[in-house]
């Protein structure tokens, strides 16, 4: 039997789960250092790394911009005391955070994310690549309620039940909304399914968010609220709840709530970017210059890589402007409002392709 | 027997289908937000009754900061007891001191001279600005737009380096003395004050302009915790509070000191008396208060900055002291047995940024008062939070308690 094909998948998958850790990481320390910018401070710019942090020019410049933060950060999750309260629930205290990190980081194995000689660079190119991904990350949930529920204080109760309603709520309209961009994909007669890959390769010529920017608001605005971010991190908000479900969480515990709160956001995003944004496509109507072989590859990779950034970016920003919801707000905004819209947004984009599919084909 | 035990059966159906319907009600959760808790503000602890995310009940507990300032102040002369008066009100100290030493001059019957009088005011309403711009940055905070906080935190450092200019610390300013000032305004200090408000007033409109007409921050504070005209009044609350309910009393109108009289600015007051009036109405003051220091800067008399005739009041130069026999004598008196008063009673409240912080003092003559009992704004502010948080949402909770803009120093004293 040939073992090779297994160990290279095996190798990609540690590689890409590295790649992504470390990007959840710096994604943390691009929002201390956006926050720092949007409030006219500097952010973490101190720590520094044994040798290189004393390079004469480079590792002064390296500090200041914090590069040396999320090796500090991980340090200190790692090596802090672990206290475990007494009136825990032991294992589901103990199940939650590892809930909470493994559908997040599970959900990047069908994620495309550049392009090689006409074919895609993912770890998995599943016909159903989007059902995947639904059916994974909705699993995240289950981290917050358990991380509430075991704990047995009243703080993380009250933020897992608004973080399971509120998810549970969002992901409706979520759902509803990628529909249409699938839809459009799926040109009547094909038989591309919910691959992730066909549906960037569909925008070549125009990109969803032109086509479709009802679906990709809807999609941007559940997005925000199943990663929890401000203005809908109802299960932390910290000045109502102190730290919501994961009060009673320390050390690395928190760290795994923590990295899988940005892998949701870094994932998030990369799927924003392959649905509405066109993927590693170069700009609507002009054709990819990617050339072929591993060049075309990096590049396509990059580039899809920066539109991942810029949506990351908007992440933060929106987080450090607006103010938060309140809980019913939070509720009446994903059923009165999003979700009519998003049915309503889908049932006449399946009325106006049945009667003009001949236009297109 | 057999109808016997029928009997019981329906009885536990009956029994359980009960219980059932209990059990959907739900139960009542306590639980404590505070005394540590991000949107107390200190050491504010509330007893909330929880259904849900529905407040039944809260019932306030104060009293973790208390020190017996009142009690503190009968074992000091009057000029030893300003230092406490920075720690009332925490966030506006200079203020706390005016109206301390206002009080302790009514009793004495002195009349301060012009200069000082404008000095006063001028800090008065620098400690205002201090004041509002934290009770509209922790305000945003608590509803969850974070910047806005910072924001104003980086102007509240200016004026805590004007503040440094002016006494010599940052915080616990102790910069007034009975019958004066510690000493008069450092050279260049107004061209200070005069940059800080240029660069500051478009600040005042940037945070106008993230809050004020944001939709969320909008949908959050409208409705939420009101207070009406006549709640408002029998709850004894004041300051921006009181206003905000449509009340437009303001002790720097009613009964002027420091010669508030003298300068042209406008009351603002709300209609509802909801959290979104409360912050409009510290907006709008910030803005009044930097335009009565404009006035005051422009029009600042010369003169004596303290009350030169008052010998038994106010300690004499150091220079004179150490240069005259006479003074030499009178410092000493008046560093052994404080500043001489009149045996009598005096009640006076100055307009504070939380609202009206008043002094009652009973003197039996001599330096140390026989009673002085402080009428803290933020206590009677905080006496309504049971009322006014019924029905609120747990999100709420931080929205009122900002809104209210209390401070415990003061509240427990």
């Amino acid at each position: 039997m040939n073992y090779l094909p297994v160990l290279i998948a095996l190798i990609k998958a540690v590689l890409m789960v590295a790649v992504v850790v470390v990007i959840a990481a710096y994604a943390v320390l691009a929002e201390r250092k956006i926050a720092g910018w949007i409030q006219g401070r500097y952010g973490p710019n101190r720590t520094a790394f044994p040798v290189i942090g004393y390079i004469p020019i480079l590792g002064k410049m390296l500090t200041r911009l914090g590069v040396f933060q999320p090796v500090a950060d991980g340090l200190k999750f790692i090596f802090k005391e672990d206290p475990i309260p007494g009136h825990v629930n032991l294992v589901y205290y103990f199940l939650a955070p590892c809930v909470a990190f493994i559908p997040a980081m599970t959900t990047m194995a069908v994620l495309p994310f550049g392009e090689m000689d006409g074919q895609p660079l993912v770890l998995a190119n599943l016909d159903i690549g989007m059902l995947f991904l639904l059916a994974v990350s909705s699993l995240g949930v289950y981290g917050i309620i358990l991380a509430g529920w075991s704990a047995n204080s009243k703080y993380p109760f009250l933020g897992g039940i608004r973080g399971s309603a509120q998810m549970i709520s969002y992901e409706l309209a979520m759902g509803l909304s990628i529909l249409p961009a699938f839809l459009w994909a799926n040109a009547p007669g094909s038989e591309t399914g919910m691959s992730l890959f066909n549906v960037v390769q569909s925008q070549d010529q125009l990109w969803m968010v032109i086509w479709q920017p009802l679906s990709a608001l809807i999609f941007l605005v559940a997005l925000f609220a199943e990663t929890n971010r401000l203005p809908f991190d109802m299960p932390e908000a910290e000045t109502e709840l102190v730290a919501g479900y994961n009060t009673e969480y320390g050390s690395m515990k928190f760290g795994l709530f923590f990295v899988a709160e940005y892998t949701h956001i870094v994932i998030g995003s990369g799927v924003l970017t392959v649905l509405f944004l066109g993927g590693w496509n170069f700009f609507p109507g002009l054709p990819s210059p990617w050339p072929g072989g591993w060049v075309g590859g990096v590049l396509s990779t990059l580039w899809f890589l920066l539109k991942v950034f810029t949506v990351v970016f908007f992440f933060m920003w929106i987080r450090w402007t607006l103010p938060r919801f309140r809980y019913d707000q939070v509720m009446r905004l994903g059923w009165t409002v999003l979700l009519p819209l998003a049915l309503a947004n889908l049932v006449l984009n399946a009325i106006f392709i049945a009667l003009f599919d001949n236009w297109f084909v | 027997m057999a109808n016997q035990v029928k009997e019981v059966s329906i009885g536990d159906v009956v029994n359980r289908s009960v219980e059932f319907e209990e059990d959907l009600k739900g139960e009542i959760m306590n639980i404590n937000v505070g005394p540590s808790h991000p949107s107390t503000h200190g050491v504010l602890r509330l007893k909330v009754e929880l259904d849900g995310e529905a407040v039944v009940k809260v019932e306030p507990v104060v009293g973790y900061l208390h020190r017996g300032d009142e009690k503190i102040a009968e074992n000091m002369t009057y000029n030893q007891f300003i230092p406490y008066t920075d720690r009332l009100d925490y966030i506006a100290p200079l203020a706390n001191n005016v109206a301390y030493v206002l009080a302790v001059e009514k009793l004495a019957g002195l009349e301060v001279p012009p200069r000082c009088q404008a000095i006063r005011l001028i800090c008065c309403e620098l400690a205002r600005i201090s004041s509002h711009l934290l009770g509209v940055g922790v305000y945003g905070m608590d509803t969850g737009a974070l910047t806005v906080f910072m924001y104003t935190f980086t102007e509240r450092e200016k004026l805590y380096t004007l503040f440094e200019q002016l006494t010599g610390a940052r915080f616990t300013t102790s910069y007034t003395r009975i019958g004066g000032l510690a000493r008069d305004l450092p050279e260049g200090w107004l061209g200070n004050v005069l940059n800080f408000l240029n660069q500051f007033e478009p600040v005042v409109e940037e945070i106008d302009k993230l809050l004020t007409r944001n939709r969320i921050f909008y949908d959050r504070t409208v409705g939420v915790g009101a207070i009406s005209k006549e709640e408002a009044i029998s709850y004894g609350i004041t300051g921006p509070n009181l206003r905000a309910s449509g009340v437009a009393y303001d002790l720097r109108k009613s009964n002027p000191y420091c010669g508030y009289e003298q300068y042209d600015f406008d009351v603002p007051v709300g209609s509802k008396g909801d959290c979104y009036d409360r912050w409009l109405v510290r907006m709008e003051e910030i803005r009044q208060s930097v335009r009565i220091v404009r006035q005051a800067i422009n029009q600042i008399p010369d003169g004596p900055w303290y009350a030169e005739e008052a010998k038994k009041i106010y300690a004499p130069p150091k220079s004179k002291v150490l240069s005259s026999m006479e003074e030499l004598i009178q410092n000493f008196m008046l560093v052994t047995e404080g500043p001489q008063m009149p045996a009598g009673e005096v009640y006076f409240e100055a307009e504070n940024p939380k609202g009206s912080l008043g002094f009652y003092i009973v003197s039996k003559g001599g330096g140390v008062p026989y009673r002085l009992k402080i009428r803290a704004p933020s206590f009677c502010n905080l006496s309504i939070l049971p009322q006014l948080l019924k029905g609120c949402m747990v999100a709420d909770i931080p929205v009122v308690l900002g809104s209210i803009d209390f401070v415990l120093g003061e509240c427990d004293r």
